[in-house]
């Protein structure tokens, strides 16, 4: 399956390679710089780009490509999916999944992904069996190792392989047992020219956050799961349950996890938080463009908008723009002709502005593209879709956890056309 | 912009390891002097990790490729390999990791080989698990010396740790050594049979590893495929399936027994496994069942056509056909089909992208109609996730709606493109919009279009521009709405978008020219205005194309091209004596001067193209004297009717690939590519997938013990399985190690299996595989033990019920033990073993799996009771044959099992002690009578009188067995006081020893006078190897660094063997795992002095710590012996010949000991 793989920085740098078969000569990767020079954006790489011999798969996270080798035919997903399980599990590891956090812990890195692939087939992908195995380095335990000459290498098969939950191991210990559940909904949407929805989806995720000990067995239960009607597990949660009661019924991995996340989709009517007014526009034949910008919080549930930030890609012709904000800051960059407004909190009696002038090249038609407005903003305590867990209930075990639910909105990809 | 980095880089490198280097002298420097150094040793060793630690981030910076840094690169490496000689593993592992660095840095390593792989059996298991990684990147390049490792392997492949045992078969099978292809298939085949289920899933790994390393061995490899395809654990099966794919995917018919427990263990199935099966699974329900859609099929082609062509009457009669088909056959899903699409569907739900597209695409390919659409549900999460999974999906739900578009329709906004979107995605949506376009939507989707063509993304304009016209292709409805929009386009300022919308336009028009003459006009008019060469130059074209439906303007346009013709870029200029050439053929009345001005115009042009056509045109168009055939057929060169192109999805007829593969997504094959095949014609047997139930019956009565087994099912499907539950189990007992023994013979079908373990305590059994049973007995051990923490209640009477299973590997030992019990029961009566020694044996094993996992001792030492069954039980069996193989019975001098794993023993119990005394009591009564004269001994200086400033010190390998510990070699120590003052206080400090040798120091001596001798006898545990032992000599006032480096002769102990045994031994090794690799023979001259037997024998003897074997012939001698520490069987050979020649043959599992013994006693034999 998986050949070889390697790692590439910004600057096209190959700075880890890793192979898991014979060894691939890394002038393969020429047929991948090529694509990278074709490409306008970075992230128009081609993700499979096939070669005489190989097929290249490479996905981009972190500003890194990691691109695989693959010689004969494998679902394209499979690699994909996998590789994104590599950049999760060394962020998992290290903080960071950077090309410095990497060289600083290249041999951890080989080390894992000798555990993750055997034969280009993955082996160990879940990460509390990698824990076991392969202990992430902290500055503590490097201390230690180097005086007492222990290693961060486990002798023992991790428990969590043979069992029927192999995300869970045994023997967890706390002092404070805990579990912690974050509802976070992120709102797709793009509005069109007069502020009218053309397509809005809520996109959610359940991550927890469970310290417990022992082998908990816990069921979440909601006010009105039938909102969950496009759903994805954790294999930990018990689908049949779920099909017949609409609970959540799981023995959970120990620490941070997304349990599940869910969809609701355009079809059903869905709550915008803010609305936009906005007047952009461009006189022919002169050299100014007019641009008005208000923002003002809409069904919120009474919940403030916080942090929220505008940005807008203006057209080309754009030399510099002369604005004025009501609250917030905000940036031009002539370069990339990136507009952006940090704006803050919307504080509905004082709606928040963006009022001023753009100088166009001199002589210049009028631009006939229309800049997107693109709106990032967060609302906590609420979840959009109006979701609500009901109770959290432990089984299995004697003590008694402590238990919190967090609710929030995000902007996911929120558009405004004008 | 990929230069290698700045050669400064390389400056603090060299600091950094200067100062290691630096530190490195130090601590060398300071080992070999006083005491007190040797706080400060420890103390610089954590300086140098520390150093080390922080040079990789400097080094990491400097490129192999950058030149001027041989030189120091080869220093570097020569530094590197003394920390990898040296004994302290701190240094080692630092200097495996930045070897790991190099590799991983592209770098070449390979020089290092030799050093490297001498720590293959490094204690440490992390400087054991870099070595690995080291070993698999090299070993093809340096073949030869990457043998040296395999017998390390071999001992991990017998290691009771199971984790040990899969690695050292993932490294073994990784080698890509073609020499050890029969080594390789023998170890899998073993593991296959493993206890382990991890073990098992490490097999199936290395099948497809064995299989690209040697084809041949293909047919070999599918008999283990077979056998794992029939094991019941959900962690072999993703993997086993994986191999099934990459060895054989043609055979298809080993699926059949097992698919139904394939598609009920599918949802416990790790993902990636999931992925695997899932696609295989598709193939399979292919061949095996009917189309779903048989008569849908036919009444959906007639309906779609229905759509689009004019409806005819004979539409009417295939409906009422396909109607009377229906009635004919009606479709009965097969229930193993049901089951398949039953148990894949709660997969959708999966956090995995790759697993939801494989099961989209088995419903795609697989389900009725009507069920599909569940699938795009699932598909349009997907799209939320990273960019190129959304790239992956689109490009299938790209396919899928040209074939299914109602699926997607309700999802269509779902698609709405955003302006932040990677182009690339956005034309896949694009597509996917395009494909979804109908009547009903077809005004929302339009006036999306009209927002994507003020993108800044010209590109994507493009796209949106052809999008259109596709659309416009295809719903008659919107076609002049489209074509107008399309105009307007046209005086866009961006070349790119009037360009597209040109072509578009073009294509439209060359649909149906005849009615849209006043596009053409438009266009016409437009051409003073628009400057992009390209859309001047369609237009041109499009006019000299129809010059007949606009005979009007068309001249006027090319007197007015005709005025501006030398300012026009070159391909304007080339279509307007393309359009010249065409009114002349048409209009030549109005238009041949106009024509003849151009050609003159083209005839001194700057460019040779334009010069070239305008001769070209000149001659077959203006009929001349000279002119040949051709001109009479100028008109249909030039105005013949050019076929409208054809508007459609590239995704069209993608679907011939099974969806979700990389074939798919390039549309093209892609190699290892199995193709879809097509529905079958009538059923295929259905009854190959019945699992015989006979079998099932058979073992009823062994079966009643066993509690309830859904209890290990969490998921209510399973629970319908309940009833073939016992099948599996029985086929898991089958691959238990019992059977094993006959691996050779490999019985993968299932019938044979019962009667194979009953079979399997008779005797014929080979020394190894009882050695074999053994060590998975310990295994056993521990896994129970870790079952009876859980389950602390149950107790030893129940024995068999306790290891039932409450997760189902463990009911393959269970099996496995009632067929033991039942030899045992069997063999009572023959019976003559003492209790006593038994268990005295048993306490040996137990003291060996204690040191083994150090981590255990204290949990081990509490289950003592209860773990003392099993290994009694084999231990027994293995007694019994051996009794039946000779009847010189010698007890415990049998040679100890080659899988015993060298460890240090630690007096932990005195009775063990008392135990092992025990043993080599009986050694030194048989050991005198064996071994050589001692005249031969040979001493040697430990330490010179000058060096020692007086005491000299001398040692000799006393052949004696070492009493207090048998796994050592004795060595004789003589002090001699030279001096003329008393030597106080002599005693040994600090030894240095490689990893895992031992030292039991003598007792101190507290005075020695002057002139005085002493001699004293220390025992080392040199773990069968040549290294030196180096540790401290100290006196009162001094202390000395000395070292003892063991001839490999005496690294061995005699053993006395009949003929009969030493035959059968040698027989066992050849034909045990390790095959030829464990026979070293070699041609020699036998010395002047070599005249006879009895010469012979005194030399091997003098060389090597061995017994004469007594012989029939006289022109044979023959040695055996054990090693001291691991005791392996070490079997020496010399037949004479006539005239002083001789063949040595050494049989030994440990082959570094062989090859230097073959060697040492060539030497003693050709003086």
């Amino acid at each position: 399956m998986i050949h070889s793989l390697f790692l590439v920085n910004a600057s096209g740098d190959i700075f880890l390679e890793k192979h898991w078969k014979s060894v691939v000569s890394r002038s393969v990767c020429d047929y991948f710089f090529e694509a990278l020079e074709r490409a306008t954006e970075p992230e128009n790489v081609p993700p499979v780009i096939p070669t005489p011999h190989h097929y290249l798969i490479n996905v981009l996270r972190h500003r890194i490509y990691f691109v695989a080798v693959i010689q004969s035919e494998v679902p394209p997903l499979f690699v994909i999916e996998f590789l994104h399980r590599v950049v999760d599990t060394f962020q998992d590891y290290f903080g960071v999944c950077t090309e410095a956090a990497i060289k600083d812990n290249v041999v951890v890195v080989y080390e894992l992904l000798e555990e993750m692939l055997d034969n280009g087939f993955p082996l160990a992908t879940e990460s509390n069996i990698l824990k076991e195995l392969i202990k992430p380095p902290t500055i503590l335990r490097t201390v230690v190792n180097t005086i007492t000459g222990s290693t961060n290498v486990g002798e023992q098969l991790p428990t969590g392989q043979l069992s029927v939950v192999p995300w869970r191991r045994t023997g967890v210990k706390y002092t404070n047992n805990e579990a912690y559940f974050d509802v976070i909904e992120e709102i797709d949407a793009i509005i069109d020219k007069s502020g009218s929805t053309i397509t809005a989806e809520i996109q959610g995720v359940i991550d927890a956050c469970v310290k417990l000990t022992g082998m908990p067995d816990l069921t979440l239960s909601f006010m009105n799961p039938r909102l969950l009607d496009d759903v994805s597990f954790h294999p930990c949660v018990r689908f049949k349950r779920w099909e017949a009661e609409r609970i959540l019924s799981f023995i959970p991995p120990d620490g941070n996890f997304r349990l599940l996340s869910y969809h609701v989709s355009s079809q059903n009517l869905v709550a915008i938080p803010v609305y936009v007014k906005h007047n952009i526009s461009f006189r022919e034949g002169s050299s100014q463009g007019r641009f008005e910008l208000t923002l003002g919080p809409k069904q919120t549930m009474g919940k403030a908008v916080e942090s929220v930030l505008v940005s807008s890609q203006l057209p080309r012709g754009v030399l510099n723009a002369n604005l004025n904000p009501s609250q917030g800051t905000y940036t031009f960059d002539p370069v990339t002709k990136l507009l952006s407004w940090d704006v803050g909190k919307i504080n509905p009696q004082k709606l928040p502005s963006l009022k001023g002038s753009m100088s166009l090249q001199a002589g210049a038609s009028k631009p006939d593209e229309n800049p997107t407005i693109n709106i990032q903003f967060k609302i906590q305590q609420l979840a959009i879709s109006g979701l609500k867990v009901n109770r959290l209930d432990m089984y299995g075990e004697k003590y008694k956890p402590f238990k919190g639910i967090k609710y929030m909105t995000k902007a996911g990809k929120f558009q405004v056309r004008t | 912009m990929r230069a290698p980095p700045a050669l400064s880089a390389s400056a603090p490198r060299n600091g950094s390891r200067d100062s290691v280097s630096g530190a490195l002298r130090r601590s060398a420097s300071s080992s070999s002097s006083t005491a007190a150094a040797a706080a400060e040793m420890s103390a610089s060793s954590a300086f140098i990790d520390e150093k080390g630690g922080s040079a990789s981030e400097p080094e990491y910076g400097h490129d192999p490729a950058s030149g001027g840094i041989f030189s120091t690169d080869y220093k570097r490496h020569d530094d590197l390999k003394e920390m990898l000689d040296s004994n302290k593993d701190s240094l080692k592992l630092e200097a495996m990791k930045r070897i790991v660095a190099m590799i991983a840095r592209g770098k070449n390593a390979s020089d290092l080989f030799p050093a490297v792989v001498k720590n293959v059996a490094c204690k440490n298991i992390e400087v054991k698990k870099l070595v690995y990684v080291y070993l698999v990147r090299y070993a093809e390049e340096q073949q030869d010396l990457a043998l040296l490792s395999i017998s390390t392997f071999q001992r991990g492949l017998k290691d009771p740790n199971q984790l040990i045992r899969a690695s050292a078969l993932r490294v073994l099978s990784s080698i890509r050594v073609t020499i050890i292809v029969p080594i390789m298939m023998l170890a899998i085949k073993e593991a296959a049979s493993d206890m382990s289920p991890y073990v098992r899933k490490t097999a199936a790994h290395a099948i497809p590893k064995l299989h690209s390393l040697d084809p041949e061995q293909k047919d070999q490899l599918i008999e283990v495929i077979e056998k794992l395809l029939a094991d019941k654990t959900t962690l072999v099966a993703g993997s086993v399936v994986m191999a099934f794919e990459e060895v054989c995917p043609d055979r298809i018919d080993l699926i059949h027994k097992n698919y139904r427990k394939l598609c009920n263990l599918l949802i416990d199935v790790e993902e990636w496994g999931q992925v695997v099966i899932i696609n295989m699974l598709t193939r399979y329900a292919r061949t095996q069942f009917l189309n779903p859609n048989i008569n849908e099929s036919l009444l959906e082609e007639s309906s779609e056509k229905a759509f689009y062509a004019s409806d005819d009457e004979e539409d009417e009669d295939k409906k009422a056909e396909a109607a009377t088909l229906a009635k004919r056959k009606p479709y009965v899903m097969d229930p193993d089909h049901r089951l398949l699409l039953r148990n894949t569907k709660p997969l959708l739900q999966s956090r995995n992208a790759a697993v939801v597209m494989a099961v989209a695409q088995l419903y795609f390919h697989l389900a009725p109609k009507a069920e599909v659409g569940i699938i795009a549900k699932a598909l349009v999460r997907l799209m939320r996730s990273h960019s190129e999974v959304q790239y992956v999906v689109l490009q299938n739900v790209a396919t899928m709606t040209i074939k299914r578009r109602g699926m997607f329709e309700p999802y269509l906004k779902s698609f709405y493109i955003r302006s932040t979107d990677p182009t690339q995605i956005k034309i896949l949506k694009l597509e996917v919009l395009t494909n979804l376009a109908n009547e009903t939507n077809i005004s929302t989707i339009l006036r999306e279009f009209q927002t994507y063509i003020k993108s800044m993304d010209k590109d994507f304009v493009a796209a949106s521009i052809q999008a259109i016209g596709r659309c416009a292709t295809n719903i008659g409805e919107v076609r002049d709405t489209c074509l107008n929009g399309l105009v307007q386009l046209l005086s866009n300022r961006d070349e790119l978008v009037v360009a597209e919308s040109v072509v578009v336009i073009k294509k439209l028009l060359q649909m149906q020219p005849e009615q849209h003459s006043d596009i053409i006009k438009h266009m016409a008019k437009l051409i003073d205005n628009i400057q992009v060469p390209m859309a001047r130059a369609s237009i041109l074209w499009l006019i000299g194309e129809y010059c007949e439906h606009v005979p009007k303007i068309a001249p006027d346009v090319l007197r007015n091209m005709a005025k501006t013709f030398t300012n026009e870029e070159d391909i304007v200029k080339l279509q307007i004596i393309n359009l010249a050439a065409k009114l002349y053929l048409t209009n030549s009345k109005q238009t041949k001067l106009l024509t003849q001005y151009v050609l003159n115009l083209a005839k001194y042009d700057q460019n040779y193209d334009i010069r070239d056509r305008a001769r070209f045109i000149r001659q077959l168009i203006v009929p001349t004297d000279k002119s040949g055939a051709l001109s009479k057929y100028a008109k249909k060169l030039f105005l013949a009717l050019k076929p409208a192109p054809v508007l459609q999805s590239t995704f069209k007829d993608r679907d011939h690939f099974q969806l979700g593969s990389l074939s798919h997504l390039l549309n093209a094959k892609a190699a290892g590519y199995q193709e879809l095949p097509d529905w079958p014609e009538s059923v295929p047997d259905p009854s190959v997938r019945n699992v015989e139930v006979i079998r099932l019956l058979e073992r009823v009565t062994t079966l009643t013990s066993i509690p309830d087994w859904s209890k290990c099912t969490s998921r209510k499907d399973r629970k319908e399985k309940k009833t073939e539950k016992p099948f599996y189990s029985d086929s898991e007992g089958e691959s238990g190690p019992t059977e094993s023994a006959d691996s050779e013979s490999d019985s993968g079908s299932g019938s044979e299996s019962a009667s194979a373990s009953d079979e399997s305590g008779s005797g014929s059994e080979s020394e190894e595989s009882r050695e074999e049973t053994e060590s998975e007995d310990e295994e056993e051990d521990e896994e129970k033990e870790k079952k009876r923490k859980k389950r602390l209640d149950k107790t030893k009477a129940k024995k068999p019920a306790e290891e039932s299973a409450e997760s189902e590997q463990s009911s393959g030992t269970e099996d496995r033990k009632r067929g033991r019990k039942a030899v045992k029961n069997q063999k009572s009566a023959s019976e003559s073993e003492s209790e006593s020694e038994s268990s005295e044996s048993e306490d040996e094993s137990e003291e060996e799996s204690e040191e083994e996992s150090e981590s255990d001792t204290d949990i081990r030492k509490k289950k003592t009771p209860i773990s003392k069954q099993p290994p009694k039980q084999s231990k027994k069996e293995s007694k019994k044959e051996r009794q039946e193989m000779s009847l010189l019975d010698l007890d415990d001098f049998e040679p100890a099992p080659a899988s015993a794993p060298v460890t240090p023993v630690n007096f932990l119990s005195s009775s063990l002690v008392s135990d092992l005394e025990g043993l080599s009591l009986t050694n030194n009564i048989l050991a005198p009578t064996t071994i050589a004269p001692s005249g031969s001994i040979k001493m040697y200086e430990l330490l010179h009188r000058i060096t020692g400033e007086g005491l000299a010190v001398e040692y000799c390998f006393s052949r004696q067995p070492f009493s207090p510990d048998p796994n050592m070699v004795a060595v004789q120590i003589q002090f001699t006081n030279n001096t003329n003052s008393e030597t106080k206080n002599l005693h040994i400090e600090e030894p240095r020893l490689q990893s895992g040798m031992r030292i039991r120091e003598f007792t101190e001596i507290d005075v020695l006078a002057a002139g005085e001798s002493v001699t004293v006898v220390m025992g080392i545990d040199f773990c069968d190897s040549t290294q030196a032992a180096n540790f401290q000599l100290c006196t009162h006032t001094r202390k000395f660094f000395v070292s003892i480096q063991p001839p490999v002769g005496e690294l061995m102990t005699p053993v006395f063997l009949t003929e009969n045994d030493f035959k059968k031994e040698q027989e066992n090794l050849l034909n045990g795992k390790l095959m030829g690799m464990n026979e070293i023979s070699e041609k020699l001259m036998l010395g002047e002095k070599c005249v006879n037997e009895h010469v012979i024998v005194e030399r091997v003897t003098a060389t090597a710590n061995l017994s004469r074997v007594p012989c029939g012939s006289e022109k044979e001698c023959r040695f055996a012996g054990k090693t001291v520490s691991s005791g392996c069987l070490v079997l020496v050979t010399v037949p004479t010949k006539e005239g002083g020649a001789a063949q040595l043959t050494v049989n030994c599992e440990k082959m570094l000991i062989g090859t230097l013994l073959v060697k040492d006693i060539m030497q003693a034999l050709s003086q």
